[in-house]
């Protein structure tokens, strides 16, 4: 039977987490589809094309898909659901918002941020911030789930799945109003190699210039505690944590972040993590291949010095 | 207007918990336990909107054992008028709790919804938007600000690349995320007050809810734990250390 994945994008590009979705998809069964729900979508399911093992992109471009409202997108999901047996998002804003609609709509139970396929309806996902993992199975006969993309390895794209276009248009009450999106030169945190984090020992939201040219200097992210989102620093979609995004870089700097365990939920998978930390007893260091025990001020100039 | 509130009983979000010894769940035995932190924060929120002469009651509703009164008694001496306890012994999925709470809804016909984004222990994010679903509602998730406006709902939400207003008719349903607001202590007044609130309890069965098993947990086991790492005593041997150990700058 078939599988769906529910595109990332943001109309133009699709994002980086689709591929890896699809990877999960494919450690499920072989007749994966992927859904570009969108307004102009049209270069972003170019790429959903691309992407290697898809069967099929059903694409479905309309004004009423262009911000993603859960209420419009969950009816357009639950009018194919038949089709398959799994339905698969990324454990995304969009996917969170979305994905527990359509399976209340078709009367099934979730399955929420799955970090491992065990066979077709048996999955692992992470409970208590990560404090234990449940393997999960699942007894309805469309199997819903959320995907942690950091858990799973893009696939190649070098793919050439055929197009179909659906024309069914669903709208409900929800009227958009506005958006506004950080702007940022830097890669996203999501799919960064290398992620800077500062804590809420930068002090003030100036300091995190030296966090910021060391994450340019790297090639990579920022990234923030929720301490330093509360005090204003940086804005709120940088937090990585339980609530906030969860990443697993080859590289993670932890600056000025004692490393609690809301925090430590959203980036203990990342390869190699460094702690920088004045504070000795910090539980950070408990999880850090490399700490070191410093003032940041000290530390992380001369660490830009360095590399 | 009538703002209905479900809170859950969790363990607290300070407290690390552990796998019990035959992997079937986490060992919650003598753990100190809280309301949801992202339920006291729609708890909260409620309180301003009867506060700002917006809400006119606050009910709040616990699923739950009988021990799920207490969080019950704390979310009205921050400010709720009356609580619903639906006592069930059986750790329920998020489908099914939003079917009960939906039978709720159907008996108080409030205005508004809002429920924590997620339950800090199983981490699922779906009960406000599965009860949306049932209850064809519009939802805002993961709030960040809620305003009403006569009869609609303008919510700002917090998303991946920043943030997004939305414009919705009530009734509707909110999920609150954490920078929604600063939740309040309650008062020793509060407290002795709370408990002459009216606290209802009824079953699954009463509410005239059938619930079905939709998954079965079948085993629970720690994560892998990270290899010890090592302390470097300067910045230049770390340095070193990520060049030519770990080789990833």
């Amino acid at each position: 039977m078939a599988i769906l994945v529910i595109a990332e994008h943001d109309n133009a590009t699709l994002k980086l987490d689709t591929a890896k979705v699809v990877a999960c998809a494919q450690a499920v069964g072989s007749e994966v589809d992927v859904l570009v729900a969108g307004h102009n979508c049209g270069a972003a399911a170019d790429s959903a094309k691309q992407l290697a093992g898809v069967r099929q992109v059903l694409v479905a471009d309309s004004a009423v898909y262009a911000n993603a409202i859960a209420e419009n997108l969950s009816q357009l999901i639950v009018s194919v659901a038949s089709e398959y047996q799994h339905i698969l998002a990324a454990a995304s804003s969009v996917g969170k918002d979305v994905l527990p609609r359509v399976a209340a709509l078709l009367d099934v139970a979730q399955i929420s941020e799955v970090v491992e396929v065990v066979s077709e309806d048996t999955f692992v996902r992470p409970i208590y911030a990560g404090s234990a993992m449940a393997t999960v199975q699942s007894l309805d006969a469309i199997k819903v789930m959320t995907v942690r993309a950091s858990a799973f390895d893009a696939v190649a794209q070098d793919g050439s799945a055929s197009v179909q276009t659906l024309d069914n248009e669903y709208s409900g009450d929800v009227e958009f109003v506005s958006q506004t999106l950080s702007e940022s030169e830097r890669p996203d945190l999501g799919a960064a190699s290398v992620v800077v984090s500062g804590g809420r020992a930068m002090g003030s939201a100036e300091n995190f210039a030296i966090l910021e040219q060391l994450a340019d200097k790297l090639g990579g992210a920022l990234g923030a505690s929720r301490a330093a989102v509360d005090a204003g620093y940086v804005p709120n979609d940088l937090q990585v944590g339980q609530t906030g995004k969860i990443v697993a870089p080859d590289l993670y700097i932890a600056v000025g972040i004692s490393g609690a365990i809301q925090h430590l939920a959203g980036m203990k998978d990342s390869k190699v993590i460094v702690a920088i930390n004045k504070d000795p007893e910090a539980p950070i260091f408990q999880v850090a291949d490399y700490g070191l025990e410093a003032d940041l001020f000290e530390a992380v100039p001369k660490l830009l010095e360095l590399i | 207007m009538k703002v209905l509130v479900p809170v859950k009983r969790v363990v607290d979000a300070n407290v690390k918990v552990r796998v019990n010894a035959d992997n079937t769940n986490v060992d919650t035995a003598n753990l100190k336990m809280a309301i949801n932190p992202f339920c006291e924060i729609a708890v909260e929120e409620a309180v301003r909107l009867k506060e700002a002469g917006i809400a006119t009651e606050i009910v709040v509703a616990s699923i739950g054992p009988k021990a799920s009164q207490e969080q019950l008694r704390t979310a009205m001496a921050l400010g709720a008028d009356r609580g619903i306890h639906v006592e069930t012994e059986e750790e329920l999925a998020p489908l099914s709790i939003a079917k009960i709470l939906n039978a709720i809804q159907a008996n108080e016909q409030a205005q508004l919804i809002m429920l924590g984004k997620q339950s800090i222990d199983g981490d699922n994010n779906q009960t406000g938007q599965m009860l949306a679903a049932l209850a064809g509602l519009p939802q805002a998730t993961f709030a960040s600000e809620v305003k009403v406006e006569g009869e609609q709902l303008v919510v700002t939400r917090e998303i991946d690349g920043g943030l997004q207003t939305l414009k919705m008719p009530l009734p509707a349903i909110v999920t609150t995320d954490l920078r929604l607001n600063e939740p309040r202590y309650a008062k020793l007044p509060n407290i002795m007050k709370a408990k002459r609130k009216p606290l209802d309890t009824v079953t699954v069965d009463s509410l005239g809810v059938t619930l079905k098993q939709h998954q079965k947990v079948l085993k629970v086991t720690p994560p892998a734990e990270r290899q010890a790492g090592i302390m470097v005593a300067s910045v230049e041997e770390l340095v070193e250390k990520l060049k030519n150990e770990a080789k990833v700058i």
